[in-house]
């Protein structure tokens, strides 16, 4: 079986006009311009195989969406090879996007100023979907999405939440085998978040979609994907699972301690000295932090304080969430991390 | 296929019903327009009974009529590709399978069939009443009238795509915009008519595909070019549609490379 995406050596180089500064750099802009060549993606790589639902995340401008849009044949890459549900994206544009479904948050698909339903039946046309299966998906689709009642408002006339999932049925209506998704969720509350999340998940499992999806919403990623691309910079620093991601870069599990008197901080180290890695932070109002490496046993650790008899009135367990993995990941860099995730994978 | 192009004229003519005040509005300028024009040739024609062939009932069917056309077949679509390519949602244009080109000329087309049924003719009618004007008589100028004006449409939209698509090289095409639409006003005719232009700017707008917008119509139409003269001036017109696809292909296919796509 054919991967359904497969991306080698993939670049996209920008040329963005440079305003010379002041009165004369503009007269001059005036006659020749300056321009800087940005390189947005560079030289990246990998395969997505069909059925996976993978996350693509970065800080902005990361190349992201640039990503996305030349795997959906929208610009064309300045070197290194795509291929999409089999096809080349750009060269064979018309042919290639019946294949697949894209969904921009920002941006709308519907024609703004008709009723939704509408927008639907152009783009049945425009797809030339038989009548009977455009019927069939559409019925399920809106069941699905709980869209009954909005089908005949114009799109102005939506909030958000229903847009949303009214551009997530014009994806889908011509059935594509591929569906993008950049950040499908931005703005959303989270009831219509997770709306959005469950659908996504069934319909992978019952059509095998294949989705990529960008996000600045970790929980989207931790909702639906199996696996994560991380760039920065326009390069992959992380290529694989998520629970692989959060085991490398965890800082292990914390154990937040309200103690009943004052205790020092060299008695307790004193009872977590035989363990490897553990280490202790005192905080405000008789508590303490112990930190534990995700190797160590938690029963063990616990063990040596609770026994101890030391006045215990209240423990915390605390993971290190995937946001603060990301942060971490984001704040320090692509170039020593980088090279530890990539190495690790 | 065709379906779907059926489909786009549809959508395009319900987008213009929900925006009534534009239509009504639209109405008033058109007959502020044919009003202002035919007083200023009344004031000018005085006592003359003709300037350069043109008599003062030619001169005023000729303002009404070409005004007209132009209704049927000015759009903005120049504008609207513009604007499409600054605020980057062309991108969506490019995840359908459909040509973006042909989608914009056919949603031009339903502007055009809308303003010809619900603005054009109901116009024309309150002209007629109003101002002295005289209309063929004879079907067979009606006929080639209503051809020409096909390709008075097709030859403004493509100096439309053409313009418009200059927004993928330049940041801000207001001003080109601006310049398309004075030059196509002036060289097609609908200010002053082609044949009263001092003869080196004849000359020149002979050589230029304006005149082919609205001059040669309307020309045809209020009688001034007859027999071959007319199927000639039908024949420049088809030649300017074909001639003007070559330089959009080209842009076309450049544009597609240097497209940007604004805001990420």
């Amino acid at each position: 079986m054919q991967p359904a995406i497969e991306v080698h050596e993939l670049r996209k180089t920008f040329k963005v006009q440079r305003n010379r500064e002041g009165l004369a750099g503009a007269l001059r802009d005036l006659f020749r311009r300056e321009y800087v060549e940005v390189t947005a993606v560079k030289d990246i790589s990998f395969t997505i195989p069909q059925g996976e639902i993978c996350g693509y995340i970065g800080e902005n401008g990361a190349g992201k969406s640039t990503t996305i849009k030349m795997l959906a044949g929208i610009l064309v890459p300045t070197s290194g090879t795509v291929r999409v549900a089999g096809y080349v994206p750009w060269r064979e544009r018309e042919r290639f996007v019946r294949n697949i479904g894209v969904v921009f948050g920002q941006r709308s698909q519907l024609w703004w100023d008709i009723g939704v339903i509408e927008s639907f039946r152009l783009l049945r046309k425009v797809y030339r979907v038989p009548m009977a299966d455009y019927r069939r998906r559409l019925d399920e689709l809106v069941e699905r999405l709980q869209l009954g009642d909005l089908l005949n408002r114009p799109v102005r006339k939506l909030s958000l939440g229903q847009r949303m999932r009214c551009e997530l049925v014009a994806s889908l209506l011509h059935n594509p085998s591929i569906l993008f998704l950049d950040e499908p969720t931005i703005g959303l509350d989270i009831v219509v978040k997770t709306e959005i999340r469950e659908f996504l998940i069934r319909l992978n499992r019952e059509h095998g979609t294949t989705i990529l999806l960008t996000t600045h919403d970790l929980q989207d990623i931790e909702a639906l994907c199996s696996r994560v691309i991380m760039l920065d910079d326009g390069r992959i620093i992380y290529d694989g699972g998520l629970d692989e991601l959060k085991t490398r870069w965890s800082r292990g599990r914390e154990i937040r301690l309200q103690f009943g008197e004052q205790v020092a901080l060299e008695r307790l180290e004193r009872l977590t000295a035989d363990l490897p890695g553990a280490s202790w932070q005192a905080g405000r109002d008789m508590t303490a932090v112990l930190r534990v490496p995700a190797d160590v046993n938690l029963s063990d650790a616990l063990a040596r304080v609770v026994g101890s008899g030391v006045d215990i009135r209240d423990i915390k367990f605390m993971e290190t969430s995937t946001d603060e993995i990301v942060r971490e990941i984001y704040k320090s860099g692509s170039a020593s991390g980088a090279e530890r995730l990539v190495g690790a994978t | 296929m065709t379906s779907m192009y059926l489909d786009l004229i549809r959508i395009r003519f319900l987008m213009m019903l929900a925006y009534r005040v534009n239509y009504y509005s639209g109405i008033v300028i058109y007959a502020v327009n044919i009003g202002a024009y035919f007083f200023f040739w009344h004031a000018i024609y005085g006592d003359q009974e003709a300037i350069r062939g043109f008599t003062l009932a030619q001169m005023t069917t000729y303002v009404a009529v070409t005004w007209m056309a132009r209704a049927f077949y000015f759009n903005n679509l120049d504008r609207e590709i513009a604007n499409e390519v600054r605020d980057g949602s062309v991108a969506i244009q490019f995840i359908r399978p459909y040509n973006y080109l042909l989608v914009k000329l056919f949603q031009g087309f339903g502007e055009g069939l809308f303003r010809l049924l619900l603005f054009m003719t109901p116009g024309l009618v309150v002209v007629c009443l109003i101002f002295p004007i005289e209309l063929p008589r004879d079907p067979a100028v009606w006929l080639l009238y209503a051809v020409m004006l096909v390709f008075s449409f097709i030859i403004n939209a493509e100096l439309n795509l053409l313009t418009g698509m200059g927004a993928f090289y330049i940041e801000n095409v207001d001003g080109l915009l601006r310049m398309k639409r004075v030059f196509i006003d002036l060289f097609s005719g609908v200010l002053v008519p082609i044949a009263l232009f001092p003869g080196w700017l004849a000359a020149l707008s002979e050589w230029l595909p304006f005149q082919a917008i609205a001059y040669l119509p309307s020309a045809v139409f209020t009688g001034r070019s007859t027999g071959d003269e007319a199927l000639a001036a039908i024949g420049l017109q088809a030649a300017w549609a074909v001639v003007l696809i070559i330089p959009i292909m080209l842009m076309w296919r450049a544009a597609r490379k240097r497209l940007f796509v604004q805001g990420g």
